[in-house]
C-alpha cells in the first residue's frame, strides 16, 4: 500500500467513525429536542392554569378556560376497559400457540393472522368501527335502555382492544416461552393435567412478564389516536357512563389542533401532548425494564 | 372417590382446552370481518379511473384518488430520504459499540421514540416545520413520518448486524482491510437482507399513519408534487371521506382502504419473504 493510499484510508476511517457518532448523537438530540419543544410550548398553559389544568373539567375555548380532566378520564377509561377486554383473548392466544398448538397449519395460520391484524392501519379500524360497530352498539344500547349514541367510550374501548390483542399476545407468548421446560416436565411427571400446569406453573412463573406485556399494551392504547377519534363521539364533557361520548387526550389533539386559535388554546393542546408523551414514555420504560429482567433471569 | 377426583380433573382440563381454543378463534373474528367489509365494499369501487382520476366535488359521481396515491408515495419518499441513512448508520454504531454512555442513551432514545404516540410526533413537526415554513406542507408530513421510521430501522439494523459472527469481520481485518471498509464491504452486505426487511417494515408502518399528517401534510383535493405545498395521502383521504356525510365519498373511502390495506399487507409479505429466503446463515 502506498503512503498516499494509507493516508486516505486513515482519512476515510475518521470520516466513517464521525458519521456513525453523528447519527447516534442526532437521534439522542432529536428526542431531547422533542421533549424541550413540547415543554417550552406548554409554558403559557402551565403558567396560566398550573396544577388546576389536571383537575378542571371545563374545556371552553370561547372563554379561554382550559382543563383537561375530561380527557384524562376519557383516556383512562378507554385504555383500562380495552385492556380488560383484551386480556383473556391475548392470554388464550399465547397459551394456545405456546402449549396446545406449537406447530402445524393452524398454529402458523393463527400466528400470521395476528401479525396481519397488527399491520392494519388505525384509520381503517376507525372506519370499520364507524360503519359496522357503531350501528351494532346503537342497537345494543337501545335494548339496554341507555341513550343510543352508538359512538362513545365503550365503542372506542372495543375497537382499541381489537387493535392491542396481537401486540399483547405476542409479548405474552414470548414470556411464556421463557418458562423453563424442566419445571413443566416435573409437574407433568407428577401427574398434573395440562390445565394444572398452565394455571399453577406457567402463569405464575410468567406473571411479571405478563404484567410487563399489559403495561406495554397500555402504552399503546394511551397513544392510539385515529380509531378512537372516529368512534368516541368527541364530546368535551366529563363522561357520565361508559356509554356516553367522550374524548381522549390524543383524540382532542387530533380534533382541535388545526382550529386552535390563540396562544393559550394551542399551548393547552400541546400540554396535553406533553403529558401523553411523558406518561407513555414512563410506562414503556418500566415495561421494557421488567421484560429485560425477566429474560435475563430465564 | 379417587376416581371421581381424577374424572373431575380431566373434565376441567378438557373444559380449559376448549375455552382456550374458542377464545383464540374468537379473537380472529374482527380481522375476518374487517377484511370482509373492506373487500366487499372496496373492491367494486376500484377501477382504472379510480386510480388515475382526481376526486370530484360533492354530488358528482365517480372520480378517483390519484392525488392521494401520488401523495402517499411522495411522503414515504421524503420520509425515507433522511430516515434510512441516519437509521442504518446509528444501527451500525449501536452494533459496534455495545457498552458506554452514548450507546446506552441511544438505545433508550430509540425505545422511547418507538413508544411515542404518533400524534405527538405530528405536534412536533407542526412546531418545527409548519410554523417555520408558514403553512402545511408535504415536507413537514414526510419528516414526521421519517421520525417514526427511525427507531424501526435502527433496531433491525442493530439486531441483524449483531448476528453476524465476529470471525467474518476478523478475517477481513486480518487481510489488512481498514476497519471502515470492513464494515461497509463485509459486515453491511452480509446483513443486507435484515436491513432491507427493517426498511420495508418501517415503510409499512408509516404508510398507514394518519395522526401525524393531520396538521402537517394536511390534505389537498388536487394533485400536488411540490413538497412545500400541502399534499393528500391515502390514510388522510380515508379519514376525511369516512367522516363525511356523503355516501359517494364513503364508497371512495372503502376503495382507498382496500388499496391501503393491500399495500401494507404486500409490504409485510415481501419483508417476510426476504427474511425467509435470504436469511443470513452461518
Amino acid at each position: 500500500m502506498g503512503s498516499a493510499q494509507r493516508v486516505s484510508a486513515q482519512g476515510g476511517e475518521g470520516v466513517f467513525q464521525k458519521t456513525l457518532l453523528l447519527s447516534a448523537l442526532a437521534i439522542v438530540v432529536l428526542l431531547a429536542a422533542i421533549f424541550l419543544s413540547l415543554f417550552l410550548h406548554s409554558v403559557p398553559s402551565l403558567r396560566d392554569f398550573g396544577f388546576s389544568f389536571l383537575v378542571n373539567k371545563t374545556w371552553n375555548p370561547v372563554s379561554r378556560e382550559f382543563g383537561a380532566l375530561s380527557f384524562l378520564v376519557g383516556t383512562l377509561l378507554t385504555s383500562c376497559l380495552s385492556l380488560i377486554i383484551c386480556l383473556p383473548f391475548s392470554l388464550a392466544i399465547s397459551i394456545f400457540l405456546g402449549e396446545y398448538c406449537i406447530e402445524g397449519l393452524l398454529s402458523s395460520f393463527l400466528k400470521n393472522v395476528t401479525e396481519l391484524l397488527a399491520g392494519i392501519p388505525s384509520v381503517i379500524y376507525g372506519f370499520w368501527g364507524l360503519f359496522v360497530l357503531v350501528p351494532v352498539m346503537r342497537k345494543l344500547e337501545m335494548k339496554l335502555g341507555v341513550a343510543p349514541y352508538g359512538v362513545g367510550i365503550i365503542t372506542a374501548s372495543l375497537i382499541l382492544s381489537v387493535m392491542i390483542v396481537p401486540y399483547a399476545a405476542s409479548i405474552a407468548r414470548e414470556v411464556i416461552s421463557l418458562v423453563p421446560s424442566d419445571i413443566k416436565e416435573a409437574a407433568y411427571s407428577l401427574g398434573a393435567t395440562k390445565q394444572e400446569v398452565i394455571t399453577r406453573i406457567i402463569l405464575p412463573y410468567a406473571r411479571s412478564g405478563i404484567l410487563a406485556g399489559i403495561l406495554l399494551a397500555l402504552g399503546r392504547a394511551l397513544g392510539e389516536t385515529m380509531a378512537v377519534t372516529m368512534v368516541i363521539g368527541n364530546s368535551n364533557l366529563l363522561p357520565q357512563s361508559i356509554f356516553s361520548p367522550g374524548n381522549t387526550m390524543a383524540s382532542v389533539i387530533a380534533n382541535e389542533f388545526t382550529e386552535a386559535t390563540g396562544r393559550i388554546y394551542l399551548s393547552s393542546l400541546i400540554e396535553i401532548g406533553l403529558l401523553l408523551f411523558l406518561v407513555t414514555t414512563v410506562i414503556n420504560i418500566i415495561g421494557k425494564m421488567i421484560i429485560s429482567r425477566v429474560s435475563v433471569e430465564a | 372417590m379417587d376416581r371421581e377426583r381424577i374424572k373431575m380433573r380431566v373434565v376441567k382440563d378438557r373444559g380449559f382446552e376448549v375455552m382456550v381454543i374458542l377464545l383464540s378463534l374468537f379473537s380472529m373474528v374482527p380481522l375476518v370481518l374487517i377484511l370482509f367489509y373492506i373487500l366487499r365494499n372496496g373492491f367494486s369501487a376500484i377501477s382504472w379511473e379510480f386510480l388515475t382520476e382526481l376526486p370530484r366535488p360533492v354530488g358528482e359521481e365517480g372520480g378517483g384518488i390519484a392525488n392521494a396515491i401520488v401523495g402517499s408515495f411522495l411522503l414515504v419518499f421524503v420520509a425515507s430520504l433522511p430516515a434510512i441513512p441516519i437509521g442504518i448508520t446509528a444501527g451500525v454504531y449501536l452494533s459496534e459499540n455495545q457498552k458506554g454512555k452514548l450507546p446506552y442513551l441511544l438505545r433508550l432514545a430509540v425505545e422511547v421514540l418507538q413508544g411515542t404516540p404518533s400524534i405527538v410526533i405530528g405536534i412536533i413537526a407542526y412546531l418545527w416545520l409548519v410554523i417555520a415554513m408558514g403553512g402545511f406542507s408535504a415536507v413537514s408530513g414526510g419528516i414526521a413520518l421519517g421520525i417514526m421510521m427511525l427507531p424501526v430501522i435502527v433496531r433491525t439494523t442493530e439486531e441483524t448486524l449483531r448476528l453476524i459472527p465476529d470471525t467474518l469481520k476478523e478475517a477481513s481485518l486480518a487481510l489488512g482491510v481498514p476497519y471502515y471498509r470492513t464494515i461497509v464491504k463485509v459486515v453491511i452486505p452480509a446483513g443486507l437482507s435484515g436491513i432491507t426487511t427493517g426498511i420495508l417494515i418501517s415503510v409499512a408502518r408509516i404508510a398507514g399513519e394518519t395522526a401525524p399528517l393531520l396538521f402537517t401534510a394536511f390534505g389537498n383535493p388536487f394533485m400536488n408534487v411540490n413538497i412545500i405545498k400541502p399534499v393528500n395521502a391515502l390514510p388522510l383521504l380515508i379519514y376525511n371521506y369516512a367522516t363525511s356525510p356523503y355516501p359517494e365519498w364513503h364508497r371512495i373511502a372503502w376503495g382507498a382502504s382496500c388499496i391501503l390495506v393491500g399495500l401494507v399487507l404486500l409490504l409485510n409479505l415481501v419483508a417476510r419473504i426476504i427474511v425467509g429466503r435470504w436469511k443470513v446463515q452461518f
